[in-house]
């Protein structure tokens, strides 16, 4: 067999068990396995420790590659997602190649899935020396360097999206903040007043909202969406495509004009439908951009030109309804995605009559019923009669907590804001009755259970400990039934306005968006960071990171402190001079390749390309080291590095001989 | 979580590295099963190294009709990374269908001794 080859001297493989405490020696004879492997006659040493990754772990695989001339290092241990980056880096201090180190997993694959001491021994040590032949085949490698650009883009104008902006802006780093309705904000400015300090909602967040505007390294796109990615960590290459809202930002000056002649309405998305807004509308007075939006879907027609009444009565002659689909193309080093929430639709909870009844509401309808800049000016009223409610009945776990019908998770901040709806409600209307259906109280964060003892204990607020099981229209009363189980009695209340603590759900725009950047969601839809404890606002695709409600239920300041976190590593990105990219990618062997071009169709990544002489080429920096080529290439040419066919079939035969 | 200990894990970074090479290989070395895990359709970590896997399979499946092994004895299943009690039943299923198509016809005759080892 011709082509390059590496000549290395007899390999010397050093073998390092780890017990893992009782993890690992509880199940497995960590010391059997250490003696059998020492028979193998590539393995000059080997050792058995307590906790490898330790220090002093460490330690003993440094002392040994040097006093061994080691030339490959075998951990057998936990997974390599856990530690082969440690064993990689301690070995390379040592100055042996990280690459020429492998772990072998008699943990998670061995023992903690097996009993059988005898058994489960032999297992490891089968699985060990499966991979010391994957070691004798490795060829040390290098990182490759790549450059990147000075752009990071966030998708999402909520205040995570914007909390991450502004870091890594004021980094002194360049930002395309994009976002899909016409105003920077999300549900965090449809808010009253936030749990637990009751500041004014707007009034916190609208500051964040014009510095985002303002800062001179943020590029504020709003009515738009990313439409396309491609590339790869430090090089994406994005397509946004900015919708047209037909009225020029700069020219219009908020007049409302044009609202008031404009002959179409729909419900209003700012005012979760409980009012119509016209279809030429700002969502809020406040909104960032500064400016009023065409709804193209709501106008009686743009193309061919129906109405006009807006333009006629615009006086700065601001609407332009030439204006069309934008693409704007752009290079970014870093995604964020912080696409937020959605609250799970009543119409799916028939048992408390959502859809149905006018007077069964959910929880951001009645923060616009509470908010002073609202539809009926922070005065509190049924949607059906216009009349004040004197007895509200609050219904806590809408939809959440109940893997039988609904979500099985719990949405989290639903007790902090209906502790939140219902004292607001006794101050607006202090003759006024709340009750709260509940199952747990979770008041988690900092001051939340101060703020749920104040608003049950000095608001008289009344906490029934059980679930509402129907809720019914009776004539214009609207029935609760429920039960409270600390007095073990069953409850029927005649409310006057039902309100719903529903399920928070990941934002429709996130599959879809997911889909586009190809990372991960989970089983609820959201997006799927890359470990839950240790790496929360990172997704598993390099570059690409994950903040705010769109990740799983939270509040502002986790939202806010994920939206750091993220900008935080979309910075240690950007602050780098080169990125490096990993080497265990394709090589192809030319002397071997007959030049067919299978493999170029195979790659997603468009790595592949044939030369000027007629052989295929890989991109070192464009492969990711699938291998989906080599198992196409009809003559072996392309190989994935330290991953080849000829390891595998030892490793197979490794694996196999001991029967 | 537990699961019978006659599998043999090999970690191979997507199910697009897996051919009929690879597959026969373990066959003709005397394994009972091959049991290919890769991520679901629509997810594969590589974007399409999985739909070329499907089609390996079911291609060496058919070729494997023909020379007298019984094709169940290669099997593909999606199971993501957090899919952990799924890989369970997976391999609980698998064990229990190859015991019942019984040994591999390539395995040596001589039943293997357990390496004699200390515990």
């Amino acid at each position: 067999m011709w082509g390059r080859r590496h000549w290395v001297p007899a390999p010397r493989i050093g073998v390092f068990v780890c017990h893992c405490g009782l993890n690992i020696e509880r199940t497995v004879d960590t010391q059997a396995v250490a003696a059998v492997l020492s028979e193998h006659p590539c393995v000059v040493h080997v050792a058995d420790y307590d906790y490898m990754c330790s220090d002093p772990g460490q330690g003993l695989i440094r002392d040994a590659i040097d006093e061994h001339r080691l030339t490959g290092v075998v951990v057998a241990a936990c997974s390599p997602a856990m530690h082969e980056p440690t064993f990689r880096r301690a070995a390379e201090e040592a100055g042996l190649n990280p690459y020429l180190v492998e772990m072998a997993n008699i943990r998670e694959h061995c023992s903690w899935v097996h009993h059988d001491r005898a058994e489960a021994t032999r297992k490891a040590i089968v699985i060990t020396r499966t991979l010391v032949e994957k070691v004798k085949g490795n060829h040390p490698l290098e990182p490759v360097e790549i450059d990147h650009v000075d752009q990071c883009l966030v998708i999402g104008g909520g205040i995570t999206g914007i909390q991450a902006a502004l870091d890594v802006a004021e980094s002194g780093f360049q930002v395309i903040l994009v976002e899909k309705s016409p105003s920077l904000g999300g549900h965090m400015a449809q808010l009253s007043e936030t749990f637990p300090t009751l500041d004014c909602s707007q009034c916190i967040l609208t500051p964040k909202m014009v510095e985002a505007a303002r800062h001179p390294n943020i590029r504020v796109m709003t009515y738009s969406e990313l439409i396309e990615v491609s590339g790869y960590v430090g090089n994406y290459a994005v397509k946004i495509r900015k919708n047209p809202t037909y009225v020029d930002p700069d020219k219009c000056n908020l007049c409302g004009e044009c609202e008031v002649v404009c002959p179409e309405s729909v419900k209003s998305e700012f005012d979760c439908g409980l009012v119509e807004r016209k279809a030429i509308y700002i969502p809020f007075q406040q909104a960032i951009p500064s400016s009023y939006t065409l709804d193209e879907n709501a106008c009686l027609g743009i193309r061919p030109l129906r109405c006009s009444e807006c333009a006629k009565a615009c006086e700065p002659g601001a609407i332009d309804f030439d204006m069309r689909p934008e693409i704007v193309e752009e290079e970014v080093a870093a995604i964020i995605v912080a696409t937020g929430y959605e609250l799970y639709s009543p119409t799916c909870l028939g048992e408390y009559g959502g859809g149905e009844i006018a007077d069964v509401i959910d929880g951001l309808q009645f923060e616009r019923l509470l908010c002073a800049s609202g539809p009926t000016g922070g005065a509190i009223r049924r949607p059906s009669d216009g009349r004040t409610p004197k007895r509200i009945v609050f219904v806590q776990c809408a939809g959440s907590r109940d893997p039988e019908n609904h979500k099985a998770y719990c949405s989290k901040i639903c007790c902090m804001y209906t502790a939140k709806h219902a004292l607001l409600y006794r101050h607006a209307v202090p003759d006024g009755e709340a009750v709260i259906f509940y199952i747990d109280i979770r008041a988690g964060g900092k001051g939340y259970e101060e703020f749920i003892q104040h608003a049950a204990e000095d608001e008289r607020i009344l906490y029934l400990r059980g679930k509402a099981a129907r809720v019914y229209r009776d004539g214009d009363r609207v029935i609760v039934w429920g039960v409270d189980t600390l007095s073990g009695r069953r409850i029927e209340i005649d409310a006057e306005l039902v309100v719903l603590a529903t399920s928070i759900e990941p934002h429709p725009s996130t599959a879809p968006l997911a889909k586009v950047l190809k990372i991960g969601c989970g089983s609820e839809g959201f997006l799927k960071e890359a470990h839950p404890k240790l790496r929360p606002v990172e997704s598993l695709t390099a570059g690409i990171f994950v903040a705010g409600a769109g990740q799983g239920p939270k509040d502002i300041p986790e939202a806010v402190a994920q939206g750091s976190g993220a900008a935080a590593k979309a910075i240690a990105l950007l602050a780098k001079e080169k990125l490096t990219h990993s080497p265990e990618v394709v090589s192809i062997d030319e002397s071997v390749c007959g030049g067919c071009g299978v493999c170029i169709a195979m790659c997603p990544y468009s790595a592949l390309s044939l030369n000027g002489a007629g052989v295929a080429e890989c991109n070192d920096v464009l492969c990711e080291g699938c291998g989906t080529c080599v198992s196409a290439c009809p003559t072996g040419a392309a190989q994935l590095r330290n991953m080849t066919d000829a390891q595998m079939r030892e490793m197979i035969e490794v694996a196999l001989s001991d029967g | 979580m537990s699961y019978p200990p006659n599998v043999i894990p090999i970690r191979v970074n997507c199910s697009g590295r897996i051919n009929a090479g690879i597959v026969l290989r373990a066959l003709e070395r005397g394994a009972d099963g091959v049991l290919i895990g890769g991520c679901h359709p629509g997810d594969c970590h590589y974007v399409s190294g999985n739909y070329k896997a499907r089609r390996r399979v079911v291609l060496l499946r058919r070729a494997l009709a023909e020379t007298g092994i019984d094709p169940r004895r290669v099997r593909l299943e999606w199971i993501s990374a957090s899919e952990g009690a799924k890989f369970q039943r997976t391999i609980a299923t698998f064990t229990e269908d190859i015991r019942s198509i019984g040994r591999s016809p390539l395995c040596e005759e001589e039943v293997k001794v357990a390496a004699d080892v200390q515990g």
